[in-house]
């Protein structure tokens, strides 16, 4: 029986983007519904009761809520292509670890800079360039952060990058000039996506 | 499988009232798995911790061979994937992601919206106790027909979890707030019986009168503190 596989989504969803692109590098084919989060449909309510958010991964009728929790579930089930996250369990903590730093940090900051005005403004502003620093330096020199690989962390994080000239933008600042590594990073990434896809 | 050798160092930094850190023991002793603790005072931080989770700078962290892992749920899905007996996690990638959610959401929403009940009174009291349920009425729902949320056994949402049934359940007490009645809750409090039930739980959460004592302090000061204005 062929799979069936949806996505509830919003396009510019940093966190949408990561279960695309987990999808994607998988060749999970897979219906992409465009969701209205200003007048939710009775399909997001019914398959994610508890958040009422996207993005929701549907799997053989099946809902699988959280972002992260998608991406190691679509790595779990199409184990044999492209593996998103390491197979030593050290390396997969290491990951898992800044798969959720990236959640509990980098969107909470940026949401000041762009939602926030004056103090809370400037302090969210300082706060995502030191989360990305941190980033960066988790990064170091390595092509991707799982090394040569793209993987689970990469994913993670791609998806603010198409965010960030609107932050440079409310923020009046560079990140590429807090951050030149990182950008480089980004980059790469993108060129990828634009080689593989 | 090769036979794990005894030159093996099984370390975990912790504090014997944190969920947190009491969630990892109870992993590790259900895994039959010997380990160092090391007791950290979370007011005056040791220079090994500040090394160990730079990032955060907060326990638990479970150093094993040398090497630091932090935040609990992470250490908890690294000990069910290296130490493979009585399996934390079910195998089914579908029942997998639903516990991870579960896990997820006790930490993220349950926690952080409880947490708020301490040194509130009145209206703003009561709307938090409200927020608490609406968020434990789901798990009183994913109880149902089950031992445990893990199913016929304990599982990694109960190990989670126990952050209900042996530190808000607690607070209780102290605080002098039901937030989560019996008449209310029926699954929550058959479930935490079952708990108690199991030699793993009752061995590793932190002796009841202590804790409560530790609670009430807790409590005293932070209602001194929010009441002050510092918070």
């Amino acid at each position: 029986m062929a799979d069936e596989v949806i996505l509830l989504d919003f396009w510019p969803s940093m966190f949408g983007m990561r279960t695309r692109i987990a999808l994607e590098e998988k060749n999970v084919i897979f219906d992409y519904r465009e969701q209205d989060l200003w007048n939710k449909n009775p399909i997001l309510l019914e398959m994610n009761p508890v958040h009422k958010k996207i993005p929701v991964l549907i799997h053989n009728g099946k809902p699988v809520c959280e972002s992260l929790i998608q991406m190691e579930y679509i790595d779990e089930v199409w184990p044999s292509k492209t593996p998103l996250l390491p197979s030593d369990p050290y390396q997969r903590a290491h990951a898992k670890f800044w798969g959720d730093f990236i959640d509990k940090k980098v969107y909470a900051s940026a949401r000041l800079i762009w939602g926030a005005k004056g103090e809370e403004h400037e302090a969210g502003k300082k706060e995502f360039i030191e989360i990305l620093k941190t980033l960066e330096s988790e990064l170091g020199d390595k092509t991707y952060f799982g090394g040569e690989t793209f993987g689970y962390v990469d994913i993670a994080l791609i998806g603010f990058y198409s965010w960030f000239e609107a932050y440079e933008k409310f923020g009046n600042f560079s990140i590429e000039a807090e951050c030149l590594k990182l950008i480089a990073w980004a980059k790469r990434c993108v060129k990828r996506e634009r080689e593989c896809f | 499988m090769a036979e794990r050798s005894d030159s093996e160092e099984v370390k975990l930094l912790g504090m014997w009232a944190s969920p947190f850190s009491r969630r990892i023991e109870i992993a590790l002793t259900l895994k039959g798995v010997s380990y160092e603790f090391s007791e950290e005072d979370i007011t005056n931080k040791s220079s090994l911790l500040l090394q160990l989770n730079p990032v955060y700078k907060m326990i638990p962290v479970l150093v094993h061979t040398g090497k630091p892992i932090s935040e609990s749920l992470v250490i908890l899905e690294y000990i069910d994937e290296t130490w493979r007996d009585n399996p934390i996690l079910p195998q089914d990638p579908y029942e997998k992601a639903m516990a991870r959610f579960w896990a997820k959401f006790v930490d993220e929403q349950i926690y952080v919206t409880a947490m708020k009940v301490v040194g509130k009174i009145g209206e703003e009291r009561d709307a938090v106790v409200e927020a608490t349920r609406d968020l434990l009425m789901f798990l009183e729902k994913e109880l149902v027909g089950k031992d445990f949320f893990g199913g016929r056994s304990l599982g990694f949402v109960d190990i989670v979890a126990t952050l209900v049934a042996f530190w808000l359940m607690r607070t209780e007490e102290i605080v002098g707030v039901k937030v989560v009645p019996v008449e209310k809750f029926p699954e929550i409090h058959r479930w935490v019986k079952n708990l108690l039930g199991n030699d793993v739980i009752k061995k590793c959460i932190p002796p009841e009168d202590e804790h409560l004592q530790y609670i009430r302090a807790h409590v005293i000061v932070s209602s001194c503190v929010l009441s002050l204005g510092f918070v």
